[in-house]
């Protein structure tokens, strides 16, 4: 028996980590970006300029690249929501079961690809694409980011979109149909209408997978750390700042501490996402 | 009439929808390999780098990831499953259960990168483990851990819970019931899953940006405290960083071929796995 | 409520409980259950759906246990002793008390290794000795005939009333002296069912048997003692001729002719 509670106690203490970890990546972050509020004052974030090393004077404004997520995400979003949601019409609702098993697989495959691969194609393949489409010098613009991060968000949203869809009770639909409603009708005033939370919970945590992507937009977003809501225009986003910068600063710096700052950032958008996310799945009884 | 018709044009577009999905993602696998194949070759991965990367063959970033790997499996594994084997198997209904399922979803969506910061501040610098295959491999390890514990407690509550009660009420306490009678059924899919989880690993950049990877390092790693180059890494640096990128486009476009093939041949792996053990349980 | 003790003076009572109640969470399932179990009989407890009677057959192995948030007051005892009592060894009372359960659940392993389990889990680990136990324990359970050409291959390859007696056989294996059957034949055919309950005629002499049916020919068929529960309560306990012939309640009487349930 003695056996017994030990194998328990090892269980408990492996399950444990993970409520240790996540208090770990809090206090790391926290420890190494917390000098930056003493010097210069964590007024220094909120400045339109990000000009972390100068001979003149340094700028720690993380405004231009929290825009620059934003309007990624945003962008992405624009493209994400309605072809995923349709793509989860798709293969919930008027896929044959043949085709079910063959989409939902390669849909899988998508979100095994790397990012850096998807990256490296659209740095090879989309950028020229839209640099001549829109006549443009560069094509490493906002879209060409947010057309990859879509590609990125897809996987998600279409399979959590999917077991919201597939949630509803059947009853619902049956009932719906008796009244002699046809499947379109049925499909998007019944069965949406009822798997909406779902959806939305799908969409949040697709928006939070998109916020922290890192490689795909470092490689085609143009990384010009300046203000714009012009998808045409060369953005940076957070992450994107973090991944070039870091390898450079000296540890310790005041450059070094921001670039934690807007790991903080990050760390807190994407944890309220998911908070939000999970309580609407719990609620409305969509937890799988 | 004209309802049918319109019915029918609505089919269409979201048919249209999903197929263009399809299609996207058929034409980047088709580019990928249609450019990367003739530029793969033995001694592409077989020989070291030269000259930047700019000749010679990839070995020690193939060398790098799958050392990566295994360091991830190593740690990440175990931790998983005996934490999910906690949550099907032991956990009750109370706060502390309440707050294990909170802190891996949290974990499940905390950024890449953001791992790479809090493997840089604990493993690089606090725990000075350095920039070296342990720092990444830790790194990487916590960010697979929640989709193993989540696919692994997936796999164990699909085992029936008359094998639990028959081995129970047998005189079996609750780990060798455990251990004999819903382990060996779930091993499939906690594989399975757990593979899945891993073979992203070894797609990801950002955490080992700051954690592990070499610019440009050609020799093998002799312990785990070394430097290596990596897949993904070296993808990046060769499209974005080499001063000639153009010119070595098919070397990149291989690079990116072998990253896919490792990826890809895990996930197939695994789907393998799942197929040959389903064969062997069935209730 | 008894009168006159419905067994005969030498009886052995194996099982007794006195004053149990029993919670699921906040909801009471039994109310005050005093009742003795008579040692190599067979007892059936009968009853409508909901009314306690697999909760009850539950509490003898302490399989209720392994329900998060039950809770039980009173006093059971195995051959006397309190099997309930703080360090009390659960492991060990499982070794004597054998359960059948209703849906026939053989691992997904060879037959043989279904009937081995339990004595590998207590330690046997001789092949001579194993392959005893499994043949006898299968002759027992009157399967060996047709199994013994194949004890290799999977056990989920039998048909439902084959896997119920591998069940049965596994049970047997560990050697108990007190066997607990929860509805063991509800899932299977009528010709299935008539193998089970040969079997328990076969068995009746070795085990005290107690076994959870709601099919009442089944229980007026192989029984020695009938207990009728309703909605948690123990309504009337006594030799199962009594039962169906002479019922002393009236909600017994309702019961057995079928005027509800």
């Amino acid at each position: 028996m003695w056996k017994d509670k030990a194998m328990r106690l090892l269980m408990l203490s492996a399950a444990s980590t993970s409520i240790f970890l996540v208090a770990l990546i809090f206090i790391f972050l926290m420890k190494e970006s917390a000098p930056f509020v003493l010097k210069p004052g964590l007024g220094a974030l909120i400045d339109r300029q990000w000009i972390p090393v100068s001979f003149v004077e340094e700028h720690f404004g993380i405004l231009p690249l929290v825009t620059g997520s934003a309007l990624v995400t945003g962008l992405s979003m624009l493209f994400t929501i309605p072809l995923s949601v349709l793509g989860a019409i798709y293969i919930a609702e008027i896929a044959s079961p043949v085709e079910r098993e063959i989409l939902k697989p390669f849909i899988e495959l998508l979100a095994s690809i790397p990012s850096v691969v998807l990256g490296f194609f659209g740095l090879v393949v989309l950028a020229p694409l839209i640099k001549n489409l829109f006549g443009l010098g560069t094509g490493l613009t906002a879209l060409t980011g947010a057309l990859l991060l879509t590609l990125m968000a897809i996987p998600t949203v279409i399979t959590l979109s999917e077991d919201a869809i597939m949630s509803v009770p059947r009853a619902y639909k049956d009932a719906s149909q008796a009244l002699g409603a046809s499947d379109l009708q049925t499909i998007f005033q019944v069965i949406i209408p009822a798997a909406l939370p779902g959806i939305i919970a799908a969409i949040m945590l697709g928006v939070g997978r998109v916020i922290g992507e890192t490689m795909a937009v470092l490689m085609v977003t143009g990384n010009s750390a300046i203000m714009t809501w012009s998808p045409l225009a060369p953005v940076r986003t957070m992450t994107a700042t973090i991944a070039a910068e870091m390898g450079e600063v000296s540890f310790g710096s005041m450059h070094y501490q921001a670039l934690f700052w807007i790991g903080l950032v990050l760390l807190a958008v994407t944890f309220v996402l998911n908070v939000i996310a999970q309580r609407v799945l719990v609620r409305y009884g969509m937890m799988k | 009439m004209s309802r049918r018709r319109s019915e029918q044009i609505t089919y269409f577009l979201i048919r249209g929808v999903m197929y263009s999905i399809v299609l996207v993602i058929g034409y980047i696998l088709f580019d990928i390999v249609r450019h990367g194949l003739p530029a793969l070759n033995w001694a592409f991965i077989s020989e070291y780098p030269r000259k930047s990367g700019s000749e010679g063959g990839i070995l020690p970033a193939i060398v790098g990831t799958l050392s990566l790997l295994a360091g991830t499996i190593v740690v990440a594994l175990p931790l998983g499953i005996c934490s999910a084997i906690y949550l099907s198997e032991y956990a009750e209904q109370n706060r502390f259960t309440a707050m294990i399922r909170l802190a891996i979803i949290t974990l499940a969506g905390v950024p890449s990168i953001v791992y790479g910061l809090f493997g840089l501040g604990l493993f690089v610098l606090f725990l000075n483990f350095g920039t070296s295959i342990l720092s990444g491999s830790l790194t990487l390890a916590c960010m697979v851990l929640p989709t193993i514990i989540v696919s692994s407690e997936e796999a164990l509550r699909a085992v029936p819970r008359g094998y639990r009660d028959a081995s129970l009420a047998l005189g079996a306490t609750k780990w060798e019931t455990i251990r004999t009678n819903v382990l060996p059924y779930s091993l499939s899919g906690i594989i399975t899953g757990s593979i899945l989880g891993i073979g992203r690993a070894a797609g990801e950049t950002a955490p080992i940006l700051l954690t592990v990877a070499a610019f440009y390092l050609p020799r093998l790693p002799k312990s785990i405290f070394d430097q290596v180059m990596a897949l993904p890494y070296h993808l990046y640096i060769l499209a974005t960083q080499h001063p000639e990128a153009d010119k070595v486009l098919p070397l990149q476009y291989a690079t990116a071929l072998v990253l896919l093939l490792l990826v890809l041949g895990l996930s197939l792996g695994a789907i393998i796995i799942r197929i040959h053990f389903r064969k062997k349980y069935r209730w | 409520m008894v009168e006159t003790s419905p067994f005969p003076a030498d009886t052995e009572h194996v099982i007794t409980t006195s004053k149990v109640n029993f919670f699921y969470g906040a909801t009471q399932a039994l109310f005050d259950i005093t009742m003795d179990i008579p040692g190599r009989r067979v007892t059936a407890f009968i009853g409508p759906s909901g009314c306690g009677k697999s909760t009850f057959l539950r509490i003898f192995n302490r399989m209720n246990d392994t329900i998060a948030g039950t809770r039980l007051e009173g006093d059971v005892r195995i051959n006397g002793e309190d099997i309930y009592r703080n360090g009390s060894n659960v492991v060990r009372l499982r070794r004597k008390v054998g359960m059948v359960f209703q849906k026939s659940n053989p691992f997904p392993k060879s037959i043989f290794d279904n009937v081995a389990y339990g004595p590998r889990i207590h330690g046997t680990h001789d092949k001579q000795q194993l392959a005893e136990i499994v043949e006898k324990s299968l002759i027992r359970s009157a399967l060996w005939d047709e199994v013994k050409d194949r004890l290799e291959s999977n056990a989920l390859g039998l048909s439902g009333g084959q896997q119920q007696r591998l069940c049965i056989a596994r049970a047997l294996a560990v050697g108990p002296e007190i066997l607990l059957m929860d509805e063991p034949a509800s899932a299977l055919d009528p010709k299935s069912t008539i193998r089970i309950e040969d079997l328990i005629g076969e068995l009746r002499n070795e085990y005290t048997i107690v076994i959870v049916t709601h099919n009442m020919q089944q229980a007026a068929r192989i029984s020695d003692y009938t207990a009728f529960f309703y909605e948690g309560h123990l309504v009337e306990f006594n030799a199962t001729k009594k039962i169906f012939t002479k019922p002393r309640e009236k909600q017994t009487e309702d019961y057995i002719t079928g005027r509800f349930g």
